[in-house]
């Protein structure tokens, strides 16, 4: 009986205090800004090190700075939906329920697919509580395409446009005559396939495609059966949209089997993939990739990945997109001097920013496509100023395609909502 | 097409012969105790982060003897303090228990060493290739693995059926009671097999960690698999345990090597269909495309017709 009392009284107090702290804070509410992928699970080292950059982003560029619209600070509220379209829905509803209308994504295009059409349809039935899809990551074309949506902005080339580029430089290579593709059997590693093929055809004729292979994602123990198909075919590179572990796997296999042939990737870097690469991956390994990687041109940015390293000795700045994308949207906050998911679309649109590393990003309005320019890395320890995974290797960027020349058209045919 | 055929084979072999450390541990527990442990998997990939971390410090070779036994020793009080004290409750419970042990191994293994992959790489001893055939590289490392696996079966099966411990296992898995009154510490003998199962599984991981690649999710692409080869080979064989884990390792080297899918079955019937229908990702699905997925294909044709596995002894 005295303890039920006393928790009472314990309660009554609690009460009283989170009272006193809503009416203190309620003039200089926090800008609550939900972060959605995965953070357990089979691919958590990306969703996690993506968090710790966001994070770190808000309280370097904004907090710490006295925050946003006048003195608000930015919360960043991690989601975990454990790269899985169910939870993500799931999650969304806990958004929703907290009062979050700003979500970024950005692993597997499933889910970033399943997540345009969940807030298409709940923001058509909840005028006036609509909710913002920052996808820094997802590159099916499919989202600026098909199913573009007023409501969804991505910040990451596609992967048209990447291997528009990616070809353009093994068109150059006038050594490579015959390419084997290679990917996860789902929507991302199809499109990579496809274009790669189309591509290819265009630019080079007389580079035979020797291989074509898709492997379940996440489900392969030993990749080297398939690199055993890849040396018979006698192909002089290859392309792979693969990440994460099918990723390292896949060049561990091709590495140990001694074939010396160049692998062209997306995200063959960061996470403990560039630490196990090591100096067997050296000069064979390429990514094609937003924003440049060593050597930084600007001391803004190298001054950011010292801060960051400092701040989180394991990590790396792996992903500079969610940076701009975060810079970006409270931008058009402070353009609009407003959250509202609308407002924030409306400014968001058109908009053309400075990054930290002096590289111009554009939104085009259109399909809400972003454009900027495009770089191929070389995995390397050679010109490295930061290494990724403490490994002393890391990525060095050796060939610029400037903004102008990765636009590509787009199918989109926006449905704008009217208020 | 020889030289696929050789190197599939090879490729094959070692992944049957992995597999097989893996279940011969599990189907010597299912047989003992009646309960498939679900962590067996997770004490695969504790192998692979022991040895990963003694490697650091001591090279590989000390992580190849030191991490089995940690790990071994961690299976043996598992099985003292938390298998045994759960047993009274039934399998229902025990069953439960293992798949609680097997999310909770892989949460301590990324709270200890993080969720990235671990630069885990093997001795530069064995770095060199063992042979080049029609200019592919057989790498030393992958001899290895054959040679430490087939030690591994080759030292279990005389120890089952030649050494006087074995036989009082065997006879502990018939007729515990009788076994017991004989003056045998049964349950002593049951935490040494556990022990000695997951120190199996821990060796597995300790090998296939440099090639498999080490990370916390190293335990779910295998864990399903080892369970399916149990079931294959027939619950508590150990014999079953080896053939369905060539069986599996071959099947799917083969499957990947091969270039044949369903367009090709589609020929030989002289049927085709418009890119455009409706079923077009059957119609065009490859053998290689869904390799990785044909165990449990065979897992349920034999469940369909020789549901006690091809070695395994019908319940009564």
């Amino acid at each position: 009986m005295k303890n039920s009392k006393n928790s009472l009284k314990l309660n009554g107090l609690l009460l009283a205090s989170l009272l006193c702290l809503s009416t203190v804070g309620a003039a200089q509410e926090p800008v609550r800004i939900a972060f959605m992928d995965p953070l357990s699970g089979a691919f958590a080292s990306i969703g996690n090190s993506g968090l710790k950059q966001i994070q770190f982003a808000a309280d370097y560029l904004f907090n710490s700075k006295g925050g946003i619209l006048g003195g608000r600070m930015i919360e960043i509220v991690p989601l975990d939906n454990k790269q899985s379209p169910t939870e993500t829905q799931i999650q969304f509803r806990r958004a929703i329920s907290e009062g979050l209308q700003i979500i970024f994504q950005g692993n597997s295009s499933a889910v970033a697919n399943t997540l345009n059409s969940t807030i298409s349809r709940h923001n058509r039935r909840n005028p006036g509580q609509e909710v913002l899809q920052i996808n820094y990551s997802a590159v099916d074309p499919i989202l600026t395409e098909d199913n573009c949506s007023f409501w969804h902005f991505r910040f990451d080339s596609h992967a048209v446009m990447k291997l528009n580029i990616l070809t353009d430089f093994i068109a150059m290579n006038e050594d490579i005559k015959s390419m084997y593709i290679i990917g996860q059997d789902y929507s991302f590693g199809h499109v990579v396939s496809e274009t790669s093929i189309r591509l290819l055809n265009e630019k080079r004729p007389d580079i035979e495609i020797v291989g074509n292979e898709f492997h379940p994602i996440g489900q392969v123990k030993d990749f080297t059966p398939y690199v055993t198909k890849i040396v018979s075919s006698g192909a002089d590179a290859v392309i792979t949209g693969n990440f994460g572990a099918d990723m390292v796997s896949l060049a561990r296999s091709i590495i140990d089997s001694g074939l010396d042939i160049p692998i062209y990737t997306f995200y063959a870097a960061f996470d403990g993939i560039t630490a196990t690469l090591g100096e067997d991956g050296k000069n064979r390994i390429r990514l094609i990739h937003n924003e440049t990687s060593n050597p930084y041109l600007t001391e803004e940015r190298r001054a950011f990945n010292r801060a960051f390293k400092a701040a989180n000795p394991d990590n790396d700045v792996t992903q500079p997109r969610i940076i701009n994308a975060l810079s970006m949207v409270v931008a058009a906050m402070e353009e609009s001097q407003s959250t509202d998911p609308y407002d924030v679309a409306l400014a968001l649109e058109d908009m053309r920013f400075i990054t930290m590393t002096g590289d111009e990003v554009w939104m085009r309005a259109s399909d809400h496509q972003s454009f900027q320019s495009l770089h191929i890395s070389v995995h390397t320890d050679e010109g490295i100023e930061f290494d990724a995974d403490n490994s002393g290797f890391g990525l060095y960027s050796e060939y610029h395609v400037p903004q102008e020349e990765t636009i590509v058209e787009s199918s989109c045919q926006m449905r704008r909502p009217r208020r | 097409m020889l030289e696929v055929f050789i190197f599939a084979t090879l490729n094959g072999l070692v992944t049957g012969l992995l597999l097989f450390m893996l279940a011969s541990g599990l189907t010597l527990i299912f047989s003992m105790m009646g309960v498939l442990n679900f962590a067996h998997a997770s004490f695969y990939m504790l192998g692979a982060y022991f040895a990963y971390s003694i490697s650091l410090y001591m090279g590989f070779w000390m992580g190849l003897i030191f991490a089995p036994l940690i790990v071994g020793v961690l299976g043996a009080l598992v099985e003292r303090y938390g298998l045994r004290r759960v047993h009274k409750s039934g399998h229902v419970a025990e069953l439960v228990f293992t798949f609680g042990l097997a999310f909770l191994i892989e949460e301590s293994v990324q709270f200890f060493w993080g969720p990235t992959t671990k630069n885990y790489q093997y001795p530069d001893i064995l770095d060199f290739p063992l042979f080049t055939l029609f200019g592919q590289e057989f790498s030393a490392y992958r001899g290895f693995m054959i040679a430490i696996s087939m030690g591994i079966f080759i030292g279990l099966y005389r120890v089952l059926t030649h050494s006087r411990i074995g036989i009082i296992i065997q006879a502990a898995i018939t007729h515990p009671h009788t076994v017991s009154n004989l003056g045998h510490n049964v349950p002593q003998i049951f935490m040494g097999v556990f022990g000695v199962g997951t120190a199996l599984a821990a060796l597995a991981g300790v090998i296939a960690g440099p090639v498999l690649t080490t990370f916390p999710g190293m335990a779910v692409v295998l864990g399903s698999i080892v369970f399916v080869i149990v079931v294959i080979g027939g619950l508590g064989s150990l014999a079953g345990a080896f053939i369905a884990s060539l069986l599996i390792g071959l099947l799917q080297s083969y499957a990947i090597a091969s270039d044949v899918g369903m367009p090709d079955l589609l020929n030989l019937l002289g049927l085709s269909f418009e890119r455009s229908h409706p079923l077009n990702d059957l119609w065009t699905v490859t053998l290689p495309q869904i390799a990785p997925i044909l165990p449990y294909l065979l897992l349920v044709l034999v469940l369909i017709f020789r549901p006690t596995g091809l070695l395994g002894k019908r319940e009564e």
